[in-house]
This record gives C-alpha cells, sequence and structure tokens, in this order.
C-alpha cells in the first residue's frame, strides 16, 4: 500500500481541490455547457486567489 | 348558449398535444437518479443518459476520494463528538466508496501527518460533492433542471 502513497505541498492540494470542486460546480449549478465551463473556471480561480490571499494575510498576521 | 370542446383538454386533445407522454428515461421511480447518484458517483447522470456530465462527476468525485485515501486520510468508522458526526455524515455521502474502504480497511484509523488532514478533508468534501451531484441529477429527472 506505500506505493499509493502521496505527501503533496499545500499548493499542490488547493489546486486539486480546486480543480475537483470547481468541476462539480460547474455542472451542478448551470444548464448550458458554455455556462458550466465558465462557470467551473470562476470557481477555480476563485478558490486558488482565495487560498493565496488568506495565505499571505496569514503570513502578516503571524509576524 | 353551446360549448364545444373542440379546444378543451379532452383526452383526444391531450394526445395530440403531447401532453402525458414522456420519454423514457423520465419514466419510473422518481428518485431513482438520486439513489442511484448517491450510491455511484455519477450514477444518477449515468441513468439519465447524461453521459458526458456524470463520466466529469465521477472523474471529480471518485478521484477527490482515491486522493484523500493516497494522502492517508481517516475514514470515519464512529462519531464521539460533534466533528466526528459531521465527518461521519460527509463521508456517508460517498455511498459505495465509502462503505468498500471500509470494507478492504483503507484510510487510516488515526490522522499522524499534516497531508493525512488533508486527505481527511479530500474524502469528506468528495462525500459532499457527490450529494449535491445526486441532487443535481433528481433535478434533471423531475424536470426542474434541464
Amino acid at each position: 500500500m506505500s506505493v499509493w502513497v502521496l505527501h503533496p505541498s499545500h499548493f499542490t492540494t488547493v489546486v486539486l481541490f480546486a480543480l475537483f470542486a470547481s468541476t462539480v460546480f460547474g455542472i451542478t449549478q448551470r444548464e448550458t455547457p458554455r455556462n458550466m465551463i465558465r462557470y467551473g473556471i470562476y470557481c477555480f480561480v476563485l478558490f486558488v486567489a482565495a487560498a493565496i490571499a488568506l495565505s499571505w494575510l496569514m503570513y502578516f498576521i503571524a509576524r | 348558449m353551446r360549448y364545444s370542446q373542440k379546444c378543451m383538454a379532452t383526452e383526444e386533445n391531450k394526445t395530440a398535444a403531447g401532453v402525458g407522454s414522456q420519454p423514457a428515461s423520465q419514466e419510473g421511480f422518481v428518485y431513482l437518479p438520486l439513489i442511484a447518484g448517491w450510491l455511484v458517483p455519477g450514477g444518477g447522470h449515468f441513468l439519465l443518459r447524461k453521459w458526458g456530465r456524470g463520466a466529469l462527476l465521477a472523474a471529480a468525485i471518485l478521484g477527490m476520494f482515491v486522493l484523500g485515501l493516497a494522502m492517508q486520510g481517516k475514514v470515519y468508522a464512529s462519531a464521539h463528538d460533534i466533528l466526528d458526526i459531521l465527518g461521519l455524515v460527509g463521508d456517508l455521502g460517498n455511498g459505495l466508496p465509502y462503505v468498500i474502504s471500509r470494507m478492504l480497511g483503507l484510510g487510516d484509523v488515526q490522522v499522524q501527518v499534516t497531508t493525512a488532514d488533508y486527505g481527511t478533508r479530500f474524502i469528506v468534501v468528495a462525500g459532499l460533492l457527490n450529494v449535491i451531484a445526486a441532487v443535481d441529477a433528481h433535478n434533471l429527472r423531475t424536470g426542474r433542471k434541464s
């Protein structure tokens, strides 16, 4: 089972999380394929941007 | 005063207008896509012949679940406090993948490394996303969404 153990970085985890969640959000929250893709990309960008912004915020709070 | 049934909703006119006739996918138990979607990620959409959407949902949800297991995430088996209960409810949203992982003893019992904490969240969120996908399949079945 040790072959299947993964230790991705925090950022990789954020990107993977954003990718999977925005895929499901895009498909389920919009009706036409075009709007699904647009909403999926919108959610992905928001997920990643929010994670980066909050990370910098916490970096400065910790100092 | 004379009344005419020419344009009224008689059985003949209903049939001619196509009222009451449903496609094959719209017949049967109305909650079947919801239950199938919960048990098998994307299953509800496959049942409604939405192959592309079903495949993408299955890939996203199963991918997240498998990555969570690979990150040594915890699979909740019992609940001792409120956070455990919430985690267990999220895990149960995965349907059959959760049952299979429990049967095979996959996932860690205790979180020991940082990535295992991420993995635990991946498994819980995969279950919650699966519930959203199953409800979407139900909405497609009832005609609330096209």
